[in-house]
């Protein structure tokens, strides 16, 4: 069983970080739900 | 094989006060959202004098006055440490105040769009034309003897919603008219962003040639590489950007074009100026971009709400030239670019490893044999405090951290190589402006003294703010001292080594028939 297994999970990637769809890849096997995703670029 | 050298390379940067307030995108959004709030009454009393914005150690070594390492021995926060004596002048640029600049724009017009109070525009003209590399350099200063307008004029026409305000110590003093009565890639929000990236892009043009010894008349293409659009509803980002700023400097022999790619921009670019010049094609091409008045104070909430100056308020230029090989300046090695592709990845491991390590395992090197890294050269004070980190540094602990995976480095070696191979971000958060090109001016320099033998300059961009994809992009290519050979002709292969090879194939082949 996934450690965010019926959470959902709302994503705020950093373009000198971490992007979102990085972000995404790892928490959706923890069982997360996606709801929003982006990636800023505050440069 | 010959390579096309990195010949000059200048740097502009322009305070811009008031454009914080009334064009940087975080200032206008709130004027939309939220215009009582806090932020806008505080930011007016962040701002610097253009004193403090020359002294600032990051801007002086920006235009060349500090060499980046150096800052490593002033204590931060910068904007507390001053240089002491600093110059707007510097050795590959200057830092302009904003009322020379709002001159600029309007002799950059060709269009009649920007209107200045008359007073105002005499008093700039004059300027302007004693300036010693606009004066010298920039061929339509006649414009500032034309359509001056009175403040009254100037108030109706911003008010009626026909134009963007110009503003100089929170007094109007022009403004720029809409280009078209609904065309909105032609509105006066758009000509406002397009003149003053022309406008400081043609300026950092008529530095590369007070800095170089390229001339006008000898430049045959340009290309320009900045974030913005030009165009009308038809062909909203139809260009051309690089021709207008040549003709503003009067390099009448130029053609040229524009490249986009967001913060990579400028990386591609010089890879494709690199290419053209080691076809063959043209002699002697600039590489060149404006700044971007979205992007002034685009962390400023920050900034104001942590009582620091708002140190975004400077646009920044460059123009780099690149030629055919001259014996002396640095390579282009055009055998060893770094690309990211469609299908490397959005992670920051599979970035570095498109864009850094891949391109040295295609040539037989490893990280080690790479002296400098000119990654994104944000100023770390900027981003810092917004919470974005430091964007250089974070660049080398990922580049040193692909070393030891890959072996190449120790673990334990970790911090010296990002202290070997990195140096601290000097550079304004002007989106493509940091993006490895800055390091270029003091990379010829210190590779003519024999202190770096290659550095590696790497560009990356933010696809997916287009909305168009959810890519990254990245785009590498080594510098390298010249080993003094001067270019020998197409392909780099003269007469006298044809014949030689010619001899040598006879030879050979009179030795087999014995």
């Amino acid at each position: 069983m996934g450690i965010l297994n019926g959470k959902k999970v709302a994503i705020l990637g950093d373009r000198d970080g971490i992007p979102g769809l990085a972000i995404e890849e790892c928490v959706k096997p923890a069982g997360a739900e996606v709801v929003f995703s982006t990636t800023e670029c505050f440069v | 094989m010959s390579f096309p050298v990195m010949k000059g390379a200048s740097y502009a940067l322009v305070q811009c006060n008031d454009m914080v307030i009334h064009q940087g995108s975080t200032q206008t959004s709130e004027m939309r959202l939220n215009p009582d709030s806090e932020h806008l009454k505080e930011l007016p009393k962040h701002l610097r004098s253009f004193e403090d914005c020359v002294a600032y150690p990051p801007n002086q070594s920006y235009i060349g006055n500090l060499p980046p390492r150096e800052m490593k021995e002033i204590s931060r926060p910068w904007y507390e440490n001053p240089v002491s004596g600093a110059t707007r002048e510097g050795k590959y640029g200057e830092i302009m105040p904003q009322d020379e600049f709002l001159g600029c724009m309007k002799a950059v017009d060709m269009f009649d769009l920007v209107v200045l109070e008359e007073s105002f525009q005499s008093a700039v003209k004059e300027k302007l034309t004693a300036h010693p590399v606009i004066g010298k350099y920039w061929v339509t200063l006649g414009t500032l003897d034309k359509n001056p307008g009175t403040t009254e004029q100037i108030k109706e026409l911003v008010d009626g919603h026909k134009a963007e305000p110009m503003y100089l110590d929170d007094k109007l003093v022009g403004c720029v008219k809409k280009a078209h009565d609904f065309d909105a890639a032609l509105s006066e929000h758009v000509m406002f962003e397009n003149l003053a990236g022309k406008a400081s892009a043609a300026f950092a043009l008529a530095l590369l040639f007070a800095k170089t010894d390229l001339t006008p008349e000898g430049v045959q293409y340009i290309i320009e590489c900045s974030e913005e659009a030009c165009g009308d509803m038809n062909q909203r980002g139809g260009g051309n950007f690089a021709k207008a700023i040549g003709e503003i400097c009067g390099c009448k022999n130029a053609t040229g074009s524009d490249t986009r790619s967001f913060c990579a921009g400028p990386a591609h670019a010089l890879v494709e100026a690199s290419a053209l010049v080691g076809a063959g094609v043209y002699e002697e091409v600039v590489v060149l971009a404006g700044g971007a008045t979205a992007k002034l104070g685009l962390n400023a909430k920050d900034h104001v709400k942590k009582g620091l100056p708002v140190i975004e308020d400077c646009l920044g230029a460059f123009a780099v030239n690149i030629g055919e090989n001259d014996g002396k300046s640095p390579v282009i090695r055009t055998d060893i670019v770094g690309r990211h592709t469609i299908g490397s990845g959005a992670s920051p491991q599979a970035v570095m490893q498109a864009i850094v390590a891949d391109p040295l395992d295609r040539a037989g090197m490893t990280l080690k044999d790479v002296d400098t890294y000119s990654v994104e050269m944000q100023n770390p004070e900027i981003t810092e405090p917004a919470g974005a980190g430091d964007v250089p540094s974070a660049n080398y602990k990922m580049i040193a951290a692909l070393g030891v995976m890959k072996k190449v480095f120790e673990k334990s070696e970790l911090n010296n190589v990002v202290e070997s191979i990195g140096m601290p971000g000097f550079a304004p958060t002007q989106g493509h402006i940091p993006s490895g090109v800055p390091f270029l001016g003091y990379c010829k320099d210190m590779m003519l003294e024999g202190k770096v033998n290659r550095a590696m300059i790497v560009g990356k961009g933010s696809l997916f703010l287009g909305r168009l994809t959810n890519l990254f992009d990245g785009v590498s290519f080594i510098v390298e001292k010249n080993n003094g050979e001067a270019d020998s002709g197409a392909g780099g292969t003269d007469k006298e080594t044809i014949r030689q090879m010619v001899a040598e194939a006879m030879k050979d082949f009179a030795a087999s028939l014995k």
